[in-house]
């Protein structure tokens, strides 16, 4: 019994609960009949689409923040530099240079405006942060939709030219979702793939992916990484050791905001289409609930649980409602699972997350 | 014939989860008399009057063994209601007062004077009508009692310190059939002339024949004022003694005074030279704003390659002398370190220059709880000196495999008992989260050592293995030591030199085989300023 509960403890009951979903409902599609091989490519590709933004989780946990429910602000800035890279047309300019290559040009353009963007953005949030120590998890979630409504007036007044951005009538500002076939659209997702026993495996987006989860494991190793790391288990500790604790925790805000950014690009350029306005409004809580089943807490989190996490939470959206269609036909319970999972996990998490520093 | 006691307490035992804090202590009270119970911190004095007052705490650990008697008879007092009925009262350390109320309503709080209303005929006396006049009365008699003298209407929040206290006294002494008050450090927080106004209302207290048990461990005003008193100390009941019967001197003595055991077997061979004028750190005119342990105005001279115990009661100082030179806490004045002068206000400025610090709050500044022995040993020379960095290109990495070989080396060395350099720090004893504490100090290769109470918590066996490794340290690689210590024996057995702090000022140096007297007199405050 004893032992029973050391296995349990260390998976962490949200990740116990979820996985036996998770099977079990994978089990039960093969059992009806249902094409799993399609769905688990879903399942692959959407790991790739969401992964950097979950990654956008870890800095802001590892410097004692918690979740990051503000994202958001990071996914606003990568939002306008994908933008940027549609109005300012760079896949036709570095297409003309260098053929064939102008979508990297223009996803090039994108991560590297979102990332400078971010990066200023990052900061003025992480000194924010600082004011409210104690209770940032209210006001990150806060921020992040405040944030998202105040972009929206933007959206709408923007001064963009370009015909893929502006709404099909005329004038100015962005239309509801930007087709970005004419841009970088899906070329992480199909670069490099290939089919291997009737499964997609879209190998550009999972490098790309890993790559990202590659420089935040090495970040973390360095000086910088180890001292934000440091600031996160113990506040005392690291000021006993020399450190500016609130530059530190800056650091990791601006990192997860960046991370958002990028997270966004590569999400938009997976999904097809651009989507602005109050599409990102709960992608925060996704972000928040996708890394905690993957056996994160508030206050500690690693690459692991990334990927665990994102691989779950997604595999568990696109397999239940072809399952909850064919069991149950005619309701739409799938949804309402996710919202009962996503924020079901969040609230587990919160419960569990012991008040304050012990 | 005996004489009269109002309070007689006797045989008086009690232990904390195996440990015991008091072992068969006595405290006899006169009627109408001062008497002094005094002794160092964690000799029991609290717990003593914890047990007089009937506290939750004692009840709650498995109650106490003795008598008490109150006026001649037998009583048992199980709880804080128990000992006010029978006419004791307390006088907090800390006010117990609510700012926003008025000077009556704080001192009639939950004894109100009330009449019957129609509503309290129908409800209960909850219900009935504060009768103010009567209640302004009653505390206005009280005030003029002890010579207090404002407005009872007043707010008591934003009044001076010393008004609170007298309040505090004004409403203790309003209570009826008062027989016993208990003054719990009462002129800790006040300045030198309201301790003097309060010491003379104790003596108008008692001439009205309220016995009052005087907590402190101030000497001369136990002197001035007391008729009598008892000492304690680790526990145990120490001396009674009549005031006029003794003298300062004898009471310092025996508050302090214990057979210094030997907690360092004799260091091989001294060969160390210290000079008066090699001075490693200089304090000049050096204060630091640390709660509960404020430095008001140090100088102090650190000489190359000796020991230099710091010591004094808790709350009085010594412990925020490191705390300011590390710049965890915000300090004025000069810190000069080998001419050069530290920047304090720039956290890790004494870091740079390899003054290291193990802290006094072991789990809350000194570990990393939830990382491994190696990185709590690692991270501050690597964050300070670029160490257990390697370089990958433009880039700078933990060098893991450096780390674990120099962690496992600090392990044999200083023996930490544990399952390898991967447990967390918060997994291990006491004894062994110091020796971490130790080891990343030392792996910093330090100047200058600042060890803050390092036996704090840990059993006698790792006591001594800590003590022995910073005489170790000393002697062979002649580093220079700053030990802050609440424990005089350990000093005393360990230091060249030791530094007595009160009230935030140095009151001595002192070599360690001075007198327990001067010991005594300097930890309470007297300023006779012995030099070695």
């Amino acid at each position: 019994m004893e032992k029973f509960k050391k296995i349990i403890d260390a998976i962490g009951i949200p990740r116990l609960i979820v996985s036996c979903f998770f099977l079990a409902i994978v089990i039960t599609a093969y059992v009806n009949g249902i094409d799993v091989k399609s769905y688990f490519s879903s399942t692959l590709k959407y790991w790739g689409m969401w992964g950097v933004l979950v990654l956008a989780m870890v800095p802001t946990i590892k410097c004692g923040i918690g979740p990051n429910f503000g994202v958001s602000l990071g996914i606003v800035c990568g939002l306008l530099g994908t933008l940027l890279s549609i109005e300012f047309e760079v896949m036709q300019r570095v297409d003309a240079i260098l053929p064939g290559f102008g979508a990297w040009g223009a996803f090039a353009f994108a991560v590297i405006v979102s990332i400078v963007c971010a990066w200023f953005v990052g900061i003025g949030y992480g000194k924010v942060l600082n004011l409210v120590k104690g209770s940032e998890m209210t006001v990150t979630t806060y921020i992040g939709y405040s944030i998202i409504y105040l972009m929206c007036i933007l959206w709408f007044r923007a001064p963009f030219s370009s015909g893929e951005i502006i709404w099909p009538l005329g004038g100015v500002g962005v239309r509801n979702s930007v087709a970005m076939e004419g841009s970088f659209g899906y070329l992480l997702t199909e670069a490099l793939g290939f089919e291997i026993a009737g499964i997609y495996i879209p190998t550009g987006i999972i490098l790309f992916v890993l790559a990202c989860c590659l420089v935040v494991h090495f970040y973390f190793k360095s000086k910088t990484g180890l001292a934000i790391a440091a600031v996160g288990s113990n506040p005392t500790f690291a000021r006993a050791s020399g450190i500016d604790v609130d530059k530190m925790r800056v650091k990791g805000v601006a990192m997860s905001t960046i991370l958002g950014a990028i997270g966004i690009v590569v999400y938009t350029q997976a999904f097809g289409y651009l989507q602005a306005y109050t599409a990102p409004l709960s992608m925060g809580f996704i972000c928040v609930a996708s890394i905690l089943i993957g056996g994160a807490t508030t206050g500690k989190a690693s690459i692991i649980h990334v990927i665990i996490g994102t691989f779950l939470y997604q595999g568990l959206i696109i397999f239940t409602p072809p399952v909850s269609n064919h069991l149950l036909a005619g309701t739409d319970i799938s949804d309402t699972m996710r919202q009962i999972i996503q924020n079901g996990v969040i609230l587990y998490a919160l419960v569990k997350t012991k008040g304050g520093t012990e | 014939m005996e004489a009269n006691y109002v309070l007689k307490m006797s045989n008086i035992s009690k232990e904390y989860f195996g440990n015991k804090v008091l072992k068969d202590a006595q405290l006899k009270v006169k009627p109408g008399e001062i008497h002094a119970l005094m002794g160092e911190n964690g000799a029991g004095k609290s717990t003593l009057m914890n047990i007089l007052f009937g506290m939750p705490v004692i009840h709650s650990t498995g109650g106490f063994e003795g008598t008490i008697e109150f006026d001649g008879k037998e009583v048992n007092i199980d709880n804080p209601q128990k000992a006010m009925e029978l006419g004791i009262g307390m006088v907090h350390q800390e006010f117990m007062l609510i700012p926003g109320f008025t000077v009556v309503e704080n001192i009639k709080l939950g004894r109100e004077i009330t009449n019957p209303t129609i509503a309290s005929s129908l409800f209960g006396p909850s219900m009935e009508k504060l009768d103010k006049p009567a209640m302004a009365a009653d505390a206005r008699k009280a005030l003029d009692t002890i010579g207090l003298n404002i407005g009872e209407q007043e707010m008591v929040g934003g009044m001076p310190v010393g008004y609170m206290q007298f309040i505090e006294i004004a409403r203790e002494i309003d209570k009826t059939g008062m027989k016993l008050l208990i003054f719990d450090e009462p002129t800790a927080v006040l300045t030198e002339t309201e301790a003097q106004r309060l010491l003379e209302t104790m003596q108008l207290i008692a001439s009205k024949g309220i016995a009052i048990v005087f907590i402190t461990h101030r000497i001369d005003e136990v002197i001035q004022v007391t008729n009598s008193m008892t000492i304690l100390r680790d526990g145990y009941f120490v001396d009674y003694l009549e005031t006029k019967d003794t003298t300062a001197a004898k009471i310092a003595g025996l508050m302090v005074g214990r057979e210094v055991e030997k907690l360092v077997d004799d260091v091989e061979d001294d060969s160390r030279s210290i000079k008066e004028d090699n001075v490693m750190l200089r304090l000049k005119d050096y204060y630091v704003d640390m709660p509960g342990e404020k430095v008001n105005g140090v100088n102090l001279e650190v000489r190359r390659g000796e020991i230099l115990g710091i010591g004094g009661l808790a709350g009085q100082g010594k412990v925020g002398i490191p705390n300011g030179i590390l710049g965890l806490y915000k300090s004025e004045g000069t810190v000069e370190f080998e001419g050069e002068v530290i920047d304090t206000t720039k956290l890790g400025a004494a870091l740079m220059k390899h003054i290291a610090f193990v802290s006094e709050d072991r789990r809350g500044v000194g570990l990393l709880l939830e990382e491994s022995i190696q990185n709590n040993i690692t991270f501050t020379a690597m964050q300070i000196d670029n160490k257990f960095l390697k370089k990958f290109g433009p880039i700078r990495l933990f060098d893991e495999k450096a780390a674990r070989a120099h962690a496992e080396d600090m392990i044999k060395q200083l023996d930490i008992r544990c399952t390898g350099p991967d447990q967390y720090a918060g997994r291990l004893s006491g004894g062994n989260q110091q020796k971490v504490c130790l080891a990343r100090a030392i792996t910093m290769n330090p100047k200058l050592l600042i060890v803050s109470e390092p036996t704090r918590g840990i059993d006698i066996g790792a006591k001594k293995l800590v003590l022995e490794l910073l005489a170790k340290m000393n002697r062979e690689q002649g580093m220079t030591i700053i030990m802050v210590s609440s424990e005089l024996n350990e000093l005393r057995s360990l230091c060249d030199r030791i530094a007595i702090v009160s009230d935030g000022k140095l009151t001595g140096i002192f070599p360690p085989d001075a007198s327990d007297e001067e010991y005594g007199m300097a930890m309470s405050g007297v300023k006779e300023g012995g030099k070695e």
